[in-house]
């Protein structure tokens, strides 16, 4: 990762994303290879490049029965910051997050939005150089991460690096410089999102969904229009994509044929969740189950 | 300074948010209250026993006082994540858990002034010696916490760690000389009491209240201190191999 970039990783549940960022934060250590954060080499000190980094796990590791306030203040004690500073930074935070009105409740008692915008405030109370964040957005309100999107635009900005874990394509997609593709503990793919769109420019795509099933339909349809691209997207749905375009007719066709009925056909804009699919071989079916399992409130 | 700011804050965190709720505040004083009362309505001599019995009820004081936080202190805030908060703090292990036993030391010392100061209305203390006191109290609250943390990083659950600690602290108080001496215990059970910190130290309560002892007093804090220096060695090199995988 350059100074200054915002970096994601993407992967799905098990890829590896947690534990890079572990093993780059120093709580876990690495069987092979090397570590260097911040230009120090972590590798046999895990804990070496600590006072550069700040990080916000994937759950709150904020202690529930302090205020708002004091955890932040109580974070930024733990790198040796003066009563005074500490409390304006704490204050100043709460601020930027939103959350100066509940500054004086109790963590315990904040919803879930709230606890990770604190939990990302007690992450940069110290001001780091590089913020790790796991995913940030997952298991919130929509309103809560857009606005967590919102400010890690700002801190980047402003000369923040990060590294992000994500499971969400488009939040990737919008946010990062560079994404990695993660899948099994290693890096499928790595490249800005102008270079891993590019193969898709001039590409043309359509989702359809449709009565009967998916597998049936797709062998019909992958025989009846050998020169198109098809790739399964639920149990009733599937998405074509050609490099020139394509009308509706010959698809509906051969989906009748096969006595589908087709419900619902979009074009889309061929976005980064093809580039992932072509790379690693997980579908978007998958990605989605994998979303709507961590949207799941806790 | 740095270390000593956060050194601060975590040991200030603690005491407030555990140490110094009403529960552990009634529990520290009930419980020497209760063991005192219990001893001598057995003994049948009543006031007269008091001095006899002392050192005793301030070492179970100081070692329930010491033991009784840390499966919460440590293992629960490790299991739920909060620990790891202080593990990313460019801080040195050994600052982290000090402050984070540095409260159960102070606490567990509390607890064993809660029985002086009930003897003190109730009988003289002036053959007391307190320099021998102060420091033996102080070396046996530091002794059992580092024994209580040694059981708490061992351990992944809450209830583990109280279990052990259990397992632990009710057969020392038989094996540690305050009702049996250690040289009548059976010969195979004599080696077990002396790897135990609370038989050096509840000797050298006795020794600072009543004047004798079963052994020497500046083998008996060495002892003690070095128990407690291999205890917390032990702790920390298990947080290093358990806690960062």
């Amino acid at each position: 990762m350059g100074s200054g970039e915002l970096f994601g990783l993407l992967g799905p549940n098990g890829a590896g994303k947690t534990t890079t960022i572990r093993i780059l934060t120093g709580l876990s250590r690495c069987d092979s290879g090397s570590v260097r954060v911040a230009g120090i080499d972590c590798t046999g000190n895990p804990r070496a490049a600590l006072r550069h980094i700040g990080v916000v796990p994937d759950e709150s590791n904020l202690y529930p029965e302090l205020t708002g306030f004091e955890n932040l203040c109580f974070c930024a004690s733990l790198y040796g910051i003066g009563r005074k500073e500490r409390r304006e930074r704490a204050h100043s935070l709460l601020e930027r997050f939103g959350l100066a009105e509940a500054a004086r409740r109790r963590f315990a008692g904040y919803s879930k939005g709230m606890k990770r915008k604190l939990t990302i405030a007690a992450g940069l109370i110290h001001r780091p150089e590089i913020l790790f964040l796991d995913e940030p957005t997952t298991g919130i309100d929509v309103t809560s991460a857009r606005e967590i999107r919102q400010l890690l635009s700002e801190l980047h900005s402003a000369g923040t690096t990060i590294l992000l874990t994500t499971h969400y394509i488009e939040e990737a997609e919008r946010l990062c410089d560079r994404i990695a593709f993660m899948v099994s503990g290693r890096i499928a793919k790595v490249d800005t999102v102008r270079n891993l769109l590019e193969p898709l420019q001039g590409l043309h795509a359509m989702d359809i969904s449709f009565s009967g099933d998916a597998g049936t339909v797709l062998a019909a349809v992958t025989r009846a229009l050998p020169e198109m691209a098809f790739t399964r997207t639920g149990p009733s749905s599937l998405r074509a994509s050609a490099s020139a375009p394509f009308g509706i007719g010959a698809l509906l066709r051969a989906i009748e044929a096969e006595g589908g009925e087709v419900l619902e056909a979009r074009r889309i804009r061929p976005s980064l969740e093809e580039v992932f699919v072509r790379e690693t071989s997980i579908g978007p079916e998958a990605m989605k189950r994998e979303k709507e399992r961590q949207a799941k409130p806790s | 300074m740095k270390g000593l700011t956060a050194f601060l804050s975590i040991l200030g965190k603690d005491m407030r948010t555990y140490y110094l709720k009403p529960p552990n505040i009634s529990w520290g004083l009930i419980f020497p209250v209760a063991w005192a009362g219990m001893f001598l309505v057995r003994s049948g001599r009543g006031l007269e026993e008091v001095l006899s019995i002392l050192p005793g009820i301030v070492t179970v004081s100081i070692l329930f006082g010491t033991t009784s936080m840390l499966a919460v202190t440590v293992t629960f805030e490790k299991k739920n994540a909060s620990f790891d908060r202080l593990l990313l703090a460019p801080l040195p292990l050994e600052i982290i858990m000090l402050a984070k036993t540095m409260g159960a030391i102070l606490f567990g010392v509390i607890n064993g002034l809660v029985p002086l100061l009930i003897a003190s209305l109730i009988t003289r203390l002036s053959g007391v010696s307190w320099g021998l006191m102060l420091a033996a109290s102080f070396l046996t609250a530091v002794s059992s916490t580092f024994l209580g943390l040694f059981v708490a990083v061992a351990v992944s659950e809450v209830f583990e760690a109280q279990t052990f600690s259990n397992f632990l602290r009710f057969p020392m108080i038989f094996l540690c000389g305050l009702f049996i001496p250690v040289s009548s215990l059976p010969v195979f059970l004599r080696p077990l009491s002396y790897i135990l910190p609370a038989t050096w130290g509840a000797d050298l309560l006795r020794r600072a209240v009543t004047g004798a002892g079963a052994f020497d007093a500046t083998a008996a804090l060495a002892i003690l201190a070095s128990m407690s220096l291999l205890l917390f060695a032990f702790s920390l090199r298990n947080i290093r191999r358990k806690w960062i995988t």
